[in-house]
């Protein structure tokens, strides 16, 4: 493999490991922040892309970031409604708002496929200006780090306000937010609200980027996102909240490095998500499976008659 | 200060685990008040404070704080009024939160957007330093690194940063060791009487209802059975404790962690 074919590789990997990043950051925000799993996020992220498409079609690139936002936002709205007011398990009220979404989705696109070949968007936008320049050939990856740059600082500055620290609580320790003065029910409406807005955009950045929206572009989002932020969980679990944010964007990048890399050797892309599934499991199973060694090793010495009595 | 009127509170209605938890009690706490509380195992005495706190609605009566009647109020709510602490250790604190962070969640000042600011920063590490533990020069580290005792001292200054108009102290000290517990109760008691807080504590250790505080209630089938203060308190030993309760009860004190000394 020659230089440039490596750069081209690294150059894809880190663009739509970056796209992917808001996602992670997403559930940065709602899974270990919040500590709510929310299965919506398939569905959000193709809503994202689905607003964003529509409203980029129509001619508005950049209103269709905000638009992909403030509909990933009212899709939380919803899935934090049914948890906290309408006493639905939040599990349950993900993967009802991810199956509603599915028409939602349809509904907004017209049909199940989007094409924006001939869509001005933010990416096009970015290239008209740079051209000539030195990033002439980079202006993707410009306009995602311009993003993803602004939503790590959003998070790391908006985690330390008064606001961020109760949404932080109500994730860390219910018991002693229910005695405290923080209302669970407005933590966690806000806290899921910003994380789907997040949700939203990365949808929509990937269909401004790829230039089109299919209605599955957001199926496995949730586990693909997970595994990201487990394995940024790996190098950046244990520090400051700006650590563990940027953390969760490397993470991002790793894994979408890795299923570049895997690509090259033959695998073949449908495997994506399974692969995805089994870094999950493994990251969540393996602190687990490593806490019940010790009493694994001391039956195997039982029975090998070698133990104390 | 706090006033309860005829309230009830059965768990499980209707059910064979139907339980009377508390029933028609009524109460009335004065200003500036430190009341230790004792009574057996299912007394009442937790429930009272889930009660006062509104962990749940009560059946029936009325709640009044500062001359605002609480009975309805949501807990949350409740609880910029009401500071309370804990046995468990675990509950008053967000483990992976910072010593800095949990104390700032806590004193709640500024706007809602806003980081803690520098004279905040400044407060709490005089505070903490006030506690002469050592704590001041650990305020960036998270408080699921500290030991049940200091999570205590921690959740206890908390819940005192904004004078409460009424502080709830559950058996607070029961799960230390002894030295810390010593230590922690000392603590409340001179931040109780610096602040001239209002203050409820329950607890198990008969010596201490009798030396702490200016009145003690003994609770029994969900009633106070028993309200002492003034001279008569300050006259009475830990026997007359013991007999007083045989007395209103008519049965022994069978709270199994009863420490007598």
């Amino acid at each position: 493999m020659d230089f440039n074919s490596v750069m081209s590789l690294l150059q894809t990997a880190l663009e739509l490991g970056l796209i992917g990043s808001l996602t992670v950051l997403s559930l940065f925000l709602s899974y270990s922040m919040l500590n709510v799993c929310d299965l919506s996020t398939d569905g959000c992220f193709t809503l994202g892309a689905a607003v964003g498409g529509v409203v980029a079609i129509s001619g508005h690139p950049i209103l269709a970031i905000f638009a992909a936002m403030g509909a990933g936002m009212l899709s939380g709205l919803v899935v934090s409604f049914l948890q906290t007011k309408m006493g639905i398990d939040s599990l349950l009220a993900g993967i009802i708002v991810n199956t509603a979404l599915y028409s939602v989705n349809i509904a907004v696109m017209g049909s199940s496929l989007l094409n924006m070949n001939k869509t001005e968007t933010v990416f096009t936008m970015m290239q008209g200006w740079l051209k000539g320049t030195f990033l002439e050939n980079q202006y993707k990856l410009v306009v995602i780090l311009i993003f993803v740059t602004l939503a790590v600082v959003f998070l790391a500055v908006f985690l330390r306000t008064r606001l961020g620290l109760a949404i932080r609580a109500t994730g860390d320790n219910p018991a002693m937010v229910k005695s405290s003065s923080i209302n669970p029910v407005i933590t966690t409406i806000i806290g899921l609200c910003l994380s789907n807005a997040l949700t939203g955009l990365s949808g929509c950045l990937l269909a401004q980027s790829q230039k089109s929206v299919n209605i599955d572009i957001g199926s496995g989002m949730v586990t693909i996102a997970l595994a990201s932020l487990l394995i940024g969980n790996a190098f950046f679990g244990r520090g400051s909240i700006t650590k563990r944010a940027i953390g969760a964007v490397v993470g991002a990048f790793v894994f979408r490095l890795v299923y570049t890399i895997a690509l090259r050797f033959n695998m073949p892309a449908f495997m994506l998500k399974l692969v995805s599934s089994v870094i999950v499991i493994i990251a969540i199973a393996g602190p687990y499976l490593r806490s019940r060694l010790p009493i694994l090793q001391r039956k195997l010495q039982l029975k090998s008659g070698k133990g104390d009595k | 200060m706090l006033k309860l009127t005829h309230i009830s509170k059965t768990f499980n209605p209707g059910t064979v685990n139907e339980k009377r938890a508390i029933s028609d009690l009524s109460l009335h706490v004065n200003k500036g008040d430190f009341i230790t509380i004792i009574g057996s195992n299912g007394a009442g005495k937790s429930t009272l404070f889930n009660a006062i706190a509104g962990s749940f609605l009560t059946d029936s009566g009325r709640i009044e704080l500062d001359g605002q009647d609480i009975t309805l109020m949501a807990e949350h709510v409740r609880s910029r009024q009401i500071g309370r602490l804990f046995q468990d250790t675990r509950v008053g604190t967000a483990p992976g939160m910072t010593i800095e962070e949990n104390l700032a969640l806590s004193a709640g000042r500024g706007g809602w957007l806003s980081p803690i600011s520098k004279a905040d920063k400044k407060l709490f590490r005089e505070k903490l330093a006030e506690l002469q533990m050592g704590l001041e020069d650990r305020m960036k580290q998270p408080v699921g690194l500290l030991s049940g005792g200091q999570r205590q001292v921690i959740a206890l200054l908390m819940s005192t940063l904004t004078t409460p108009k009424l502080l709830l102290l559950d058996e607070h000290t029961a799960a230390l060791d002894p030295a810390t517990a010593e230590k922690v109760l000392a603590l409340t008691e001179s931040i109780v009487n610096e602040r001239k807080l209002t203050c409820m504590m329950i607890t198990h250790n008969m010596e201490s209802a009798l030396k702490l505080g200016n009145r003690t209630f003994m609770m029994e089938n969900g009633n106070i059975v028993l309200d002492v203060a003034g001279e008569k308190r300050s006259g009475l030993t830990v026997d007359d404790l013991l007999d007083e309760f045989r007395k209103v009860s008519g049965h022994r004190l069978d709270n199994d962690r009863i420490l007598l000394s």
